[in-house]
């Protein structure tokens, strides 16, 4: 301090500074390029171009026609298939999100017990998210099989009236969630990290003072593990909202179409039940050469992601100085 | 800080504007190449595996009017990849497409070269292609591309079935289709279904509203090129014999026995299995049954036309495969040839047939002795030439009027649509309202 102020009081005429100052800057911004470059090129002008077309009619081929709002007025008025495909993703949201987070926290206080086998059955819990999404979907769409699959077998065994999973409107959505539950191995893995951090004092000092598991649970455990409980509600809530592969598979899968060359897929299988937000869009902007539209969706699913993003971070925060503050 | 976020868009918007081209369709055409001319042309198409093959011997069967023309075929390009290609600056010399659903946005937006000049220049005479393969060809008088080989739709029976179940006569009719689907129908002690005459599911394997509805004199757009569902005899006539056939079974019933069968291009296909008596499919059928199931004894004939509508008796819903000019392609002079290589010269067209088990699309090569013609096969060739195919009409919407009405008819099977014309109004007003978006 002492030795800035004496620099600054011998400070010769702003000019020679300047220089250095200037230098100084450019040398940051050098630094910063590639991360302003992905940023512009992969963010911003996407970003942009996308409020653009959403204003546009546009066939990925001809100029743009500008057509002002007709778009938005259309995706809230007169076009039935994106209240479908908004309600189901709605649904996936917060089922997939709430179901998620309860499995991988489940899964995870589990495993943090274990005396013996963890690693193997740390392993075991993990395996099913490294398997590609088109491939655990098939597999799924084989074990939930109504006719010859290994489930509704088991079910017809023991008495139980079996679904018909991803044929049934009913239960096409249910079945997609329990196929992410089982693939959710990533989120447990990180929750199992964040479980193994809490301090174990805290825990035998909440035992002294007569705390039971349930106590220890909701006043050590998830104020500390909250923000990892955080992050993984606003990853759900991401992963839910871009819901694609997964849906398109097991739609084709139980309509016949898995494995035809050339015709067409049978979007959103049964009834439209499994038709998501993102593929629809895909759908009108990729099949329909419909851009101007799908950029309108695009525009929403942007604002509503970053609402949900922005509430849930400000609670999550609230809701943390609350507990640290008590 | 304002003033770049105001520079930033400037530039983004003038790099977007920039980006298009201008609409195409003026049908300009290109040199032929010369006979030695030395150039690679690239094809893309949709077809993959033992067809993808196939196609490319076809393709290659080319080099012998230009030996130095070579052929670059890249399979499984669907239509996403070739208008990815077109916008991308790098677009194929040929493409060829199975979803002639999309020919309407190709021809229109002119992301396909209209031919026109070519057809002009090189006086060829599309007569000898049947008018309504003609017509999925065009979209309002813009020719932007050629069929290659036609699909062609009828009934599969199993003969083992029918004969076990005493029906000795083919049903020609869609009553007839009922009844006879009733008597094929068996059922396990517990009253599921063991086998069913004829599946009403729809939309399952060809069960599409757009493949049956030719049979009923169903049709789409009107005169105005508007959707005109609501009001039609023929779409009420259509959904009611799909009610009955669905009631006859049950819904739940039918829905359990639909969701245990097999894909509909494997060996577990439910007809090839024996699951199903009667099905409507394309001639290209009888190339997987020969190739997956040869032991099964069937039979085809027409599709069962409505009473109400004899003139659609020994009629058919027709599609196919279709070959054009990117917008953009490097070598669009050599491409024409190719095109007409592969869509008019009665040689290509024979042997690919012969391959893939297609319908030859040109007179000559539906004549030609040397198309290899089983019974079942030859349904579909008369069906062909007899001159009363129904194709779907090309819109500037995809197919995203096929998919309004099959989403109809699935909820109208499940008994969740109360009055046919009201559920048949908000089909009409949903496909008018993609239709005037499109603004063409």
């Amino acid at each position: 301090m002492t030795a800035t102020l004496e620099r600054a009081a011998v400070a010769p005429a702003p000019r020679r500074t300047a220089r250095p100052r200037a230098r100084n800057r450019w040398t940051v911004l050098a630094f910063l390029s590639p991360a302003i470059v992905g940023f512009v090129v992969f963010f911003a002008y996407p970003l942009i171009a996308t409020a653009y077309f959403s204003f546009t009619r546009y066939d990925l081929i001809n100029p743009p026609q500008w057509i002002g709002f007709e778009n938005y007025v259309r995706m809230f008025t007169s076009e039935p298939l994106v209240k479908v495909a908004a309600w189901n993703t709605l649904w996936l949201v917060v089922v997939l999100t709430v179901a998620r987070v309860i499995f991988a926290l489940g899964v995870a206080s589990v495993i943090a017990r274990l005396r013996s086998g963890v690693g193997v059955i740390r392993t075991l819990c993990y395996l099913p998210s490294l398997a590609p999404p088109v491939a655990a979907t098939l597999v799924f769409s084989f074990l939930l099989n109504p006719e010859f699959g290994p489930v509704n077998a088991f079910l017809n065994f023991v008495g139980i009236s079996s679904p018909l999973w991803f044929s049934d409107p009913l239960w096409s959505k249910p079945a997609l969630t329990l196929l992410v539950l089982w693939g959710s191995g990533e989120l447990m893995i990180i929750i199992l990290a964040a479980l193994l951090d809490v301090p174990q004092e805290q825990y035998e000092a909440a035992e002294l003072d007569g705390a039971n598991a349930l106590r220890r649970f909701w006043h050590i455990t998830l104020p500390t593990i909250s923000p990892v409980l955080m992050f993984g509600v606003v990853n759900s809530i991401i992963f839910a909202l871009q819901f694609f592969t997964q849906a398109v598979v097991a739609g084709s899968v139980a309509s016949g179409t898995a494995d035809v060359a050339g015709s067409t897929k049978i979007l959103g299988f049964p009834q439209n039940s499994t038709l998501t937000y993102p593929m629809w869009l895909y759908t009108q902007g990729f099949r329909y050469f419909n851009m101007g539209y799908a950029a309108a969706m695009a525009v929403l699913l942007f604002a509503v992601s970053f609402v949900f993003t922005a509430i849930l971070v400000r609670q999550m925060r609230r809701a943390s100085h609350v507990e640290e503050g008590a | 800080m304002r003033k770049t976020l105001a520079g930033l868009t400037a530039v983004a918007v003038l790099t977007m504007t920039a980006c298009a081209g201008a609409r195409g369709g003026s049908g300009a055409v290109a040199e032929p190449p010369k006979k030695d001319d030395k150039l690679t042309l690239t094809v893309f198409s949709k077809y993959s595996d033992r067809e993808e093959r196939e196609v490319t011997k076809a393709l290659n069967t080319f080099r012998s009017k230009f030996p130095n023309i070579e052929i670059k075929h890249e399979g499984n390009q669907d239509d996403d990849k070739i208008t990815g290609a077109v916008r991308g600056g790098n677009p194929p010399d040929v493409a060829m497409t199975f979803m002639t659903d999309n020919l309407g946005q190709f021809c229109s937006s002119g992301s396909w070269q209209n031919l026109k000049g070519y057809i002009e220049r090189d006086k060829i005479d599309l007569n000898v292609i049947p008018q309504a393969v003609r017509d999925y060809t065009d979209f309002k008088g813009t020719r932007c591309a050629l069929p290659m080989l036609a699909d062609v739709y009828g009934l599969f029976y199993n003969k083992d079935l029918l004969a076990a179940a005493g029906v000795t006569e083919i049903p020609k009719t869609t009553d007839q289709l009922l009844e006879a689907a009733k008597r094929l129908t068996q059922k396990n002690p517990d009253g599921s279904i063991k086998v069913a005459g004829f599946l009403p599911s729809m939309p399952f394997y060809n069960n599409q509203a757009h493949i049956w509805a030719p049979s009923w004199g169903a049709r789409y757009l009107d005169a105005n090129g508007r959707s005109a569902l609501a009001g039609s005899a023929e779409w009420k006539a259509m959904f009611e014999f799909q009610r009955k056939l669905v009631d006859f079974y049950g819904y739940d019933n039918l829905e359990r026995f639909r969701a245990g069968l097999g894909q509909e291009y494997s060996a577990d296909h439910a007809f090839q299995q024996g699951k199903l008596a009667m099905i409507v499919d394309g001639e290209y059928r009888t190339a997987f049954i020969a190739d997956q199931s040869p032991g099964i004894s069937f039979g085809t004939a027409p599709f069962p036309h409505s009473a109400a509508r004899p003139d659609r008796a020994d009629g058919a819903f027709a599609t196919g495969t279709v070959i054009g000019i990117p917008k953009g392609a490097k070598n669009a002079g050599a491409a024409w040839e190719l095109i007409k290589h592969m869509s008019l010269e009665t040689d290509t067209l024979v042997n690919l047939s012969n391959a893939i088990k297609n319908v030859p699309s040109t007179d000559a090569a539906l004549k030609d002795p040397r198309l290899q013609v089983t019974p079942q096969f030859k349904t579909f060739i008369d069906l062909y030439g007899g001159g009363k195919l129904w194709s779907n009409p090309p819109t500037p919407i995809g197919d995203a009027h096929l998919k309004a009405v099959n989403d109809f008819a699935a909820e109208w099977q499940a008994g969740r649509v109360a009055n046919l014309d009201e559920g048949l109004k908000k089909v009409d007003q949903q496909i008018n309202d993609a239709l005037a978006q499109s603004g063409r």
